[in-house]
């Protein structure tokens, strides 16, 4: 594998990884007819995704609505069951265990959803949601006393302990995403998958959440998979990045390499694209806009998946897909015949 | 943008015998739930000029989308109910107006987009039907007439092949695409003031950069008046003239884009600048604002800022501060607004170690 960057500027080296995930391949099948189904096709949701999570790493997935990155969240959860590739957790196999040692693989890999309103069982109390997981995992039940961690668990996330028997209605948007969080820790993870977890949140309820998201890292030496739309969002909470297009990873690299210095075209448009909060900036950026949607993911273009709205696409595009590997003067791995590095879309420094 | 175009022209009056598009004044808004009366809108003002771009800025509960109901006079009464004040279009009073002169202005002279383009439209009509219902209701046009001009339109807001999918349905359509579609109708009888209620939000980063390039090159063709709502800072500062900010009802400050942004006069604009994570900055720790907004039917009195506020005193507790200016063409509803401006304001409060709320700074020793 050439996905690893050079070790002087990867703070994460010489962390053990505890998540290593190898050409993950999902595609669900399109079916025709009513009584005996034909198979006519397969939406290419994941495509061979590869990536190393390290101990106390935040890996970033960024990319736009149908890319794959929710059903990537859903397979490393083994919420769905991948067609191929590997999942290993701390070296072991985590799609082939079965039983028990699936369940005590599955208490170190928790997850946060987007909607805090969906997400809560609203006919549960506060209490009963975050000791849940103690109920389904009863091995792991605290010393102290369930109640008492359950309290010790609100009162980490910020939340008041004496409010363990109100409802999730009579909480706000944001106070529900710090209970998703608390059950989340419950059982002590090394791994945490967030999807989209501040996306439903009013921005000045956003950076509360991102900064106990941030605290709790570092308290617990947790390592985070961060599934997000926002590239800013992303850029601020990430260590390393990848941005997904159609079911792959267009480029993976450093948080820096990629918002610094962009190689993939997609990856340039799409830094290009997001508004500045700072009308002083107003044109100053060199700004792509691509042309027409996504192509639809049962039916991915030939050759490089992207080629159809990229303005570098030559012959080799259609004809031969690019690999995600580091090369020429980038370092990061980008999935692009062409790429190189392309610093006016970069958002300038202050 | 040149400086011109961006001049201060937020406070009323400001331009005798130029009668501004729009014009809200002191518009206040309620709604009876079964928690009490909720004030929506607290007393609202602003004025927009043709060509101009106003931001209505604000986080959910804010009333910055009951703003544009009511301007629009699509907000559902009972359970609202106008309390007060006035929308004057060109000079006429839309609130005391017959139903029959409103709905002729709504959507001919005053039109609206939605944020959810696949709600908004009828989901068992083609876009083409829908786009072309609106010339034959308000232009008593022909069916044939009609559909002639719907797809120029589809081709105006760039849909390809527009007469081949005049006959298709929304739900055929991508969400960037329904989007456009809303705009085709919306722009469709040329209107004067154009509402955006929160239009790319529901939309991907850059399929949003290709829908607010096209709203902003129809302003421009068309001379429209555009009020844009949202809650995102960045679009903000790429399109818009001048700004409100709203918070629980009210307007916190309004000033031209560049004071905004560059010198904040209200302590919650300078709380939710720094709490957002900027693309250019890879920095360390946010700097959220602590607390959450209060409800609507039980606001505090005084500001209704005053528990999330850094700079919050007794004064702020008790007394409700007026907007007023601070400075040229910059408007702020707070009574310490000038050393906010200047940054010279004392810190009373800070937030509590879990983010979550605010304790005096004289409690506790400062980090």
């Amino acid at each position: 594998m050439s996905l690893s960057v050079p070790a002087a500027a990867d703070p994460f080296a010489d962390k053990k990884s505890v998540l290593q995930v190898d050409g993950l391949v999902k595609h669900f099948p399109i079916t025709q007819g009513i009584v005996f189904q034909r198979k006519v096709g397969a939406v290419k949701a994941v495509d061979g995704v590869s990536f190393n999570l390290r101990e106390g790493e935040t890996l970033g997935i960024v990319g736009e609505s149908g890319c794959g990155k929710s059903t990537l969240a859903k397979l490393l959860m083994r919420l769905e069951e991948p067609d191929a590739g590997s999942v290993k957790f701390r070296g072991e196999d985590f799609l082939s265990v079965k039983g028990d040692e699936l369940r005590r693989l599955r208490r170190k890999i928790q997850i946060i959803f987007q909607d805090p309103y969906t997400s809560l069982n609203p006919r549960m109390s506060v209490g009963d949601i975050i000791a849940e997981p103690f109920k389904l995992h009863p091995e792991e039940k605290p010393k102290q006393g369930i109640r008492n961690r359950v309290k010790e668990l609100l009162d980490l996330v910020g939340l008041n302990p004496e409010h363990i028997n109100r409802y999730p209605h009579q909480f706000s948007g944001g106070q529900r995403q710090r209970i998703g969080i608390a059950r989340g820790l419950a059982l002590n993870p090394d791994v945490i998958i967030c999807d989209e977890p501040v996306s439903a949140l009013d921005v000045s309820v956003q950076a509360q959440v991102m900064n106990l998201l941030d605290d709790l890292q570092k308290q617990f030496g947790l390592s985070y998979i961060f599934i997000a739309h926002d590239l800013s969002v992303v850029r601020h909470i990430s260590d390393r990045v990848g941005v997904m297009y159609l079911g792959k990873l267009a480029e993976l690299g450093t948080q820096e390499e990629i918002y610094n210095a962009p190689a993939h075209p997609y990856t340039q448009a799409l830094l290009s694209a997001v508004p500045l909060p700072d009308p002083t900036l107003r044109g100053e950026r060199e700004q792509i806009v691509l042309q027409g949607d996504p192509p639809n993911p049962a039916n991915p273009p030939s050759g490089c998946r992207f080629r159809t709205r990229c303005w570098k696409a030559t012959e080799i595009c259609a004809t031969q897909e690019p690999e995600l590997i580091s090369r020429g003067r980038i370092t990061q791995a980008a999935a692009c015949h062409h790429a190189a590095p392309n610093e006016r879309v970069a958002p300038a420094h202050h | 943008m040149t400086e011109s175009q961006t001049s201060t022209r937020i406070a009323p009056g400001t331009r005798p015998g130029d009668a501004p598009l729009l014009e809200v004044k002191d518009l206040h808004v309620e709604f009876r739930t079964k928690a009490g009366v909720a004030e929506a809108i607290n007393g609202l003002n602003f004025t927009l000029h043709a060509g101009e771009t106003l931001a209505i800025l604000g986080e959910s509960g804010s009333g910055k989308s009951v703003t544009a109901q009511t301007i629009m006079g699509i907000l559902d009464m009972p359970p609202g109910r106008i309390a007060g004040g006035e929308i004057r279009y060109r000079g006429d009073d839309l609130l005391t107006m017959s139903e029959e002169s409103r709905r002729r202005l709504r959507g001919g002279k005053i039109a609206m987009i939605f944020q959810d383009a696949l709600s908004a439209l009828n989901p068992v009509m083609p876009v083409g039907w829908q786009i072309a219902e609106m010339f034959r209701v308000h232009h008593g046009m022909k069916r044939k007439e009609a559909r002639v001009k719907a797809v120029e339109m589809m081709t105006r807001v760039g849909i390809p092949a527009a007469e081949e999918r005049a006959g298709d349905y929304p739900h055929q359509f991508s969400g960037g695409m329904r989007q456009r579609i809303m705009i085709a109708m919306a722009i469709a009888l040329d209107p004067d003031v154009l509402i955006a209620d929160e239009p790319t939000t529901a939309l991907d980063v850059t399929v949003q950069a290709q829908v607010m390039r096209l709203l902003k090159d129809l302003q421009k063709e068309f001379n429209m008046g555009l009020i844009l709502i949202t809650h995102d800072l960045g679009v903000v500062a790429d399109v818009a003239d001048k700004i409100a900010v709203m918070y629980s009802g009210r307007v916190m400050e309004a000033a031209d884009v560049y004071e905004i942004y560059g010198k904040p006069g209200h302590p919650y604009t300078q709380g939710l600048l720094s709490s957002i994570p900027r693309i250019d900055d890879e920095g360390g720790r946010l700097r959220a604002i602590p607390g959450l907004p209060p409800s609507l039917t039980d606001l505090p009195s005084g500001c209704p800022f005053s528990p999330r506020c850094e700079f919050a005193t007794d004064r702020c507790r008790t007394e409700r501060p007026e907007l007023r200016l601070i400075a040229e063409g910059h408007l702020s509803a707070c009574h310490y607004a000038e050393d906010v401006y200047a940054g010279t304001a004392t810190r009373t409060q800070r937030p509590s170690p879990t983010g979550a709320g605010m304790i005096p700074v004289s409690e506790e020793a400062p980090e």
